[in-house]
């Protein structure tokens, strides 16, 4: 399908044809950018840098129902994803639709999780590309990505100045373009060209980076390495780390009753960094303190994934660096990890 | 897709305690309620299954009946937090739910012609118990059977009238053992590792497989070394906690490995190259 132009002008026109899904913009709450799902089009804005939550919680709800009960009764009552329509997120970062294409191995692997395989197979991702970095701690780059990365997406945007240039990467894709394009004119001539320029720039824009050659295999012989007790010396345990990693997919389960007798079993985000998180019934925990909970943190994402799934589970988003209270580097810690011996 | 976190509703046939005490073990033989779920079920000895109560909660549990137990599923659970001790109210005639069969199972395929050595501790003979029911119950595939078992006192011993059966019909040697002396006891006096010891079981043509306390497991590992076991001869199983049983809500991990997908069966030689294992 032919690359298109959506001119900034009629992106509310555009937004709004959307509307008739579940459509989910980056939208401003408070002091931060989060992803919600938006009714009007003024709520929209596309102006941020990254959202603070990552909008894995739209195929991966912080809180889900996977079946309701009534006390008593045989009956279980299965959560219908279906009910929830197609959706749109619109205006996602090239490193959280990679974050999802990578989750994706783990809630497909061996037995499908339908919860989120329906949300996924429901959900059309439009990206808009990074065409400044939206952090200093962005490092995409190291891992695979790119500023314009585009696995995982099915339109990708890019911001020329004027307007966004609509590249459609799938079949969802061009079936929403074909949606929107009342909305679409022609791309001008030159602007892929243009925005191949802008992609280089881009990727020279990024600031940090590591190299991860070698890093899965290595941390396995580092088990008992005092780096473990220095890098998790500062850390609270606060698990926001985990909670705004969009590629974090832990999950607890818990069953809420009301007094009525009505209840349903839900999942809700969990953390390897909370001691709760491993604890047996016996009070024996296997990881007692922060220490083993770091080591397990960064082993997962950086040795066990990609031994089970072939990819590291990091996008290099920056957002554990940026948003960690006692700043708590992961660059820091597989630096140390690279020179440790 | 077929949803894997909707559990069956199972209906208890027979309930009864196996061991006294705040920690006491209960076993529960159950039948699903709906008869059509045994045509899509099918599980090996070693096989895990999350049983609970909406509403309560689940955990995770061995099935400790062989499958050449048709038309029955048994678990032996030990009351222990909010799950078990909600499950322990429940008498034949009452509903739980289960979901399963989860995680792998012990090789039996593998084992045919071997002689097979059990060494079990406490409620650890739970997941050993369906290996011995299958030898038994394909008695001319396996070599000699010895079962070793030991708990605090006698009072604490699973499945007790199984293992007079077992001992008085030949299909197995048993040797159990009390951790304290105590009257009348006619068996062994100390722990099981050093039962083990006693016994001294040869290695030739043979698997061990133990299940029990993480420190009888690692003496019992290290005892059969001594013996001449080579790591891949050995089998035991581990445990963590867990909450989905199907690999994806994370905290079971050793390691690179799910204890509930790609356990809880592991051969020695497996958890060896894990330093996380025996945490």
């Amino acid at each position: 399908m032919a690359v298109k132009k959506l001119s900034k002008d009629k992106v509310k026109e555009a937004l709004q044809e959307l509307t008739k899904f579940r459509l989910i913009a980056p939208a401003k709450s408070d002091e931060v950018v989060i992803f919600k799902q938006i009714e009007n089009p003024d709520e929209a804005y596309l102006e941020y840098g990254n959202s603070t939550v990552p909008p894995k919680r739209v195929v991966f709800p912080q809180t889900e129902t996977l079946f309701r009960f009534l006390r008593g009764s045989p009956e279980l009552k299965e959560k219908d994803v279906e009910e929830e329509g197609t959706t749109v997120i619109f205006g996602l970062r090239p490193c959280d639709a990679r974050a999802m294409a990578i989750v994706d191995r783990l809630f497909s692997w061996d037995y499908e999780d339908p919860y989120y395989l329906k949300r996924r197979q429901l959900t059309t991702l439009v990206g808009l590309a990074c065409v400044e970095p939206p952090s200093v701690n962005c490092f995409c780059t190291s891992l695979g990505g790119s500023p314009f990365g585009t696995e995982g997406l099915d339109i990708l945007l890019t911001d020329m100045g004027d307007h966004y240039l609509v590249q459609a990467l799938t079949e969802k894709g061009e079936k929403l373009q074909e949606t929107l394009s009342a909305h679409l004119e022609d791309a001008p001539a030159g602007d892929e060209k243009k925005a191949e320029e802008l992609a280089a720039a881009a990727e020279g824009k990024i600031a940090r980076s590591i190299n991860t050659e070698g890093i899965p295999e290595k941390l396995p012989t580092l088990w008992e390495h005092e780096l473990w007790k220095k890098v998790s010396a500062a850390c609270l345990g606060c698990g926001i780390c985990t909670f705004l990693c969009p590629t974090c997919h832990c999950f607890d389960i818990q069953d809420e009753v009301e007094e009525t007798g009505e209840g349903r079993r839900a999942r809700m985000w969990d953390s390897c960094m909370f001691s709760e998180y491993t604890l047996h019934a016996s009070g024996h925990n296997p990881r007692p303190t922060r220490r083993e909970r770091t080591r397990n943190r960064i082993s997962h994402k950086y040795s066990y994934y990609p031994k089970r799934f072939e990819v590291i589970a990091c996008v290099g988003c920056g957002r554990c660096i940026n948003l960690c209270p006692v700043n708590i580097d992961i660059l820091e810690i597989l630096e140390q990890v690279v020179d440790a011996s | 897709m077929k949803n894997p976190y909707i559990p069956y509703e199972v209906k208890i046939e027979e309930a009864w305690y196996e061991t006294p005490g705040d920690r006491c073990i209960k076993t529960f033989k159950v039948t699903f309620a709906d008869e059509k779920v045994w045509d899509d079920w099918s599980h090996l000895p070693g096989q895990c299954a999350m049983v609970g109560i909406p509403g309560v909660g689940e955990s995770m549990f061995c099935i400790s009946s062989s499958p050449t137990e048709k038309g029955y599923l048994r678990f032996s659970i030990m009351k222990m937090g909010k799950n078990t001790s909600a499950l322990h109210e429940l008498e034949a005639g009452d509903s739980f739910y289960v979901r399963g069969p989860l995680g792998n199972n012990f090789p039996l395929e593998e084992w045919k012609g071997k002689n097979v050595i059990t060494i079990g501790g406490g409620i650890g003979q739970a997941p050993l118990r369906p290996v011995i029911q299958w030898i038994r119950d394909n008695r001319d595939d396996f070599g000699e059977l010895t079962v070793i078992y030991g708990a605090r006192t006698s009072a604490d011993h699973c499945f007790k009238p199984e293992f007079e059966d077992l001992g008085s019909c030949g299909d197995a040697c048993c040797h159990l053992a009390v951790d304290v002396e105590e009257e009348g006891w006619p068996h062994f006096v100390g722990f099981v590792p050093t039962l083990l010891m006693e016994v001294s079981p040869s290695p030739e043509n043979a698997i061990a497989v133990t299940c029990g306390p993480p420190i009888m497991i690692k003496f019992v590992l290290e005892n059969l070394e001594k013996l001449g076991f080579a790591p891949e001869q050995v089998y035991t199983t581990l445990e963590n906690r867990m909450k989905c049983g199907i690999g994806k809500c994370g905290r079971c991990n050793v390691g690179h490995l799910y204890v509930c997908k790609d356990g809880p069966v592991f051969s020695y030689s497996q958890l060896k190259e894990i330093p996380e294992a025996f945490a």
